[in-house]
């Protein structure tokens, strides 16, 4: 089989509620038309940040991601990449109202599937899922999952409870079902201050300490026994970075050594746990040089951990350079194609 | 149904009505002109850096397109409240206000950039006074503050504080911290040394949840606990001792409520009666200083089941600290004639209407 590489994290933007309108019940409709309300874009990502779209990836009039031509042109065709999984981010995920967000979310599954899916073969979707309400995500779930270009559920980092609670596994037991792995991304429903210390008053140390937030809930779901209870359970960390994750392995194995008694269902190291059921997206990577990445590359000492992505239109890296140097051929080419193959069943499907 | 009680029209008493609480909205980049380059551009790229999970707008999407009556969009476009001349003919000229205090409602007070927040209520209130209080001497403005920023703060109030255009100082009844903290204090002396009263409106950071149970799920449940961080803001003044330390600060409590006010104080009295020596520093009894420090703006007038209950309430509380305002162009607005579903003296009108402003506001 040859096929492109498989970008584990794309962004095709998502339009203000109006456009999602159509995708909506009538109910929902009325509600967002007569109360006036839109303006749903996620704090998370402002539209105009750097961050939220690389300078030579805006397209005029457009919001970051929104074009499918512009896609093609900077990322899939230019990239050479295969399949792309798109990550779509929404307000829907990180509205108070249950319900509320779950209709933004089932709309944005349906928009995805008409806008993008029937558009571009190569393209796939997570579900979008309202982790206000995991027992409507796990409904969404099973409306989504019989539609096999949907490969993944998408939450974000930082939502209402940590996520190894037991309020969130009806998520997990939906997406175990389908064989669906859980991809986490960066961004926040901002119930608490984005750091232990408080609200910074800066976007770029939002962003910059989200790497800490996806520690918080590796912890979470290790210590809450979530891998005892869905062994085969992954979990994507989405534009996590990379570079934070081996002096974590060291930190979580030695207080694990101390403590263990404290939760003897976690009868493994964290470090085996995390290589068995963590992968992680290498857009950003967040390594000064090319030794660097080599030498975190090797304390992770987990080749099949790292997925290949561009995190278009997010700003990660300048021209061509997607892929972080200092990777091997060898590991680069798993990262491209094996990894995500092995991560992502459906995949396979479309592989053969 | 209740009927409406008939009166005579306040708005014919020769002064007219003091209205402490009207919202004014900036047309589409109105604001610009009064920001620098530098943080024209930063919002432009960043947006307002506010708590909360959106860019554009608050955590609670709420009912009515702009919070607002469905008739109060000016037909010259533009949102509700933008537009003067209709500003005027709905509600000053309508209503014979003689004056309304403006109070914006923009969220530049609770950017987490203080920098940030100090150049937004800089020029939101050099838009108050220039496209509104310059060409509509009835209205006047509030002062809006960087309150996580003392300093700044300070300055922001001694430039208004000469200057007759400004009427007040605005908080936001959600803050960082209870406002009894210490580190509110240099605004409640530069507040008392000026003369100038503080308008404590609902609404501000969402920095945490609304509830201390947590975040409701709704606007209808956010709306209605509005009124606890009002109540608690109320109580962290009074134990924290800051009527003591300042004992001529004036508080308004807007849109937060009052039929709550009577309960709050008798509660405090009564356990304070207890652990007085918690707080052994607070020199009078806590509902003292809801007597002397506080007020309590009237909209959204509480209806209960038997209007003259309504009476009741205004007793308890003490007809002095009570007043008017209308929250136009807000959908709960308060019509002056047609709010207060109970008998009352031409006295009692007056204080309402006019009199317990002019003890609270300098109008010049």
């Amino acid at each position: 089989m040859a096929i492109g590489a498989i970008d584990c994290d794309i962004h095709p933007g998502v339009p203000d509620i109006k456009a999602l309108l159509p995708y909506m019940s009538e109910f929902w409709q009325e509600s967002f038309i007569a109360r006036g309300i839109d303006g749903f874009d996620m704090m998370s990502y402002p539209l105009n940040a750097p961050i939220t779209c690389r300078p030579d990836w805006r397209v005029p009039g457009q919001r970051p991601g929104a074009g499918l031509d512009a896609m093609r042109d900077h990322a899939l065709d230019h990239f050479d990449i295969g399949i792309a999984i798109c990550n779509p981010l929404t307000g829907g995920q990180v509205a108070v109202s249950e319900t509320m967000g779950a209709a933004i979310c089932a709309a944005v599954n349906d928009w995805i599937k008409e806008q993008w899916l029937d558009k571009e073969p190569r393209l796939r979707a997570s579900i979008v899922v309202p982790a206000q309400a995991p027992l409507l995500a796990a409904e969404e779930i099973e409306r989504c999952a019989n539609d096999r270009r949907f490969v993944q559920v998408l939450l974000p980092v930082a939502c209402e409870m940590m996520l190894g609670r037991s309020y969130y596994w009806p998520i997990w037991e939906a997406a175990s079902k389908y064989r669906l792995p859980i991809g986490i991304h960066a961004g926040s429903m901002y119930r608490y201050a984005p750091t232990p210390t408080g609200w910074p008053s800066h976007y770029l140390h939002d962003y910059v300490a989200q790497a800490q937030t996806f520690e918080d809930q590796l912890l979470s779901l290790m210590s809450n026994g979530v891998f005892n209870k869905y062994p085969d359970l992954k979990f994507v960390l989405l534009e996590s970075g990379v570079t934070w994750l081996p002096s974590f392995i060291w930190r979580a194995v030695k207080t694990w050594r101390g403590v263990r008694a404290e939760v003897p269902w976690v009868n493994r190291s964290p470090a085996d746990i995390i290589r068995a059921n963590i992968r992680l997206t290498v857009q950003p990577f967040d390594a000064p040089d090319q030794s660097a990445v080599e030498r975190i590359v090797g304390q992770i000492d987990a080749d099949h951990m790292l997925l290949f992505a561009s995190d278009y239109p997010h700003w990660q890296f300048e021209g061509d350079s997607i892929m972080p140097s200092g990777l091997s051929p060898d590991l680069q080419q798993k990262m491209r194609i094996e990894n995500p193959l092995e991560t992502y069943p459906r995949l396979k499907e479309a592989a053969q | 149904m209740n009927a409406p009680v008939t009166w005579s029209n306040p708005s014919e008493s020769r002064l007219g009505i003091i209205d402490c609480d009207i919202h004014p909205n900036p047309k589409p980049g109105a604001l610009d002109a009064y920001l620098s380059e530098r943080w024209r551009k930063h919002l432009s790229q960043y947006g307002k850096f506010v708590c909360g999970p959106y860019q554009d707008r608050g955590t609670y999407p709420r009912f009515s397109p702009a919070v607002s009556r469905r008739d109060a969009w000016p037909p010259s476009g533009g949102p509700p409240g933008s537009d003067l001349d209709f500003m005027r003919e709905q509600l000053l000229d309508r209503y014979n206000i003689a004056y309304g205090v403006l109070e914006p409602l923009l969220g530049g007070n609770n950017s987490r950039n203080l920098d940030e927040a100090a150049a937004l209520c800089g020029a939101m209130n050099d838009w108050q006074a220039h496209d509104f209080v310059d060409v509509e001497p009835r209205l006047r403005a509030s002062i809006l503050i960087p309150s996580d920023d003392p300093d700044a703060s300070v300055k922001e109030i001694e430039r208004r504080a000469g200057d007759w255009r400004f009427a007040q100082i605005q908080l936001g009844s959600k803050t960082s911290e209870p406002l009894g903290r210490r580190r509110y204090w240099p605004i409640f002396a530069a507040a008392q040394a000026n003369g100038l009263s503080i308008g404590l409106h609902v609404g501000g950071t969402q920095s945490s949840a609304p509830s201390a149970g947590g975040w409701p799920q709704f606007y209808i449940e956010d709306h209605h606990v509005l009124v606890h961080s009002m109540q608690n803001q109320a109580a962290s003044m009074i134990l924290e001792g800051v009527f003591d330390a300042f004992p001529k600060l004036k508080v308004v409590l807007i849109e937060g409520g009052f039929a709550w006010a009577p309960h709050l104080a008798w509660r405090l009295d009564a356990h304070w009666a207890k652990m007085r020596d918690e707080v052994p520093d607070l020199k009078r009894k806590p509902s003292e200083y809801m007597k002397t420090n506080l007020w309590f703006a009237t909209q959204p007038v509480d209806e209960p089941e038997h209007p003259d209950d309504l009476r009741q309430i205004f007793e308890w509380i003490g007809w002095d600290r009570l007043i008017y305002s209308s929250d136009y162009p807000h959908w709960d607005f308060d019509d002056p004639q047609l709010a207060f579903r109970f008998q009352m003296t031409e006295d009692e009108k007056r204080m309402l209407f006019r009199d317990n402003a002019l003890d609270v506001y300098t109008f010049r």
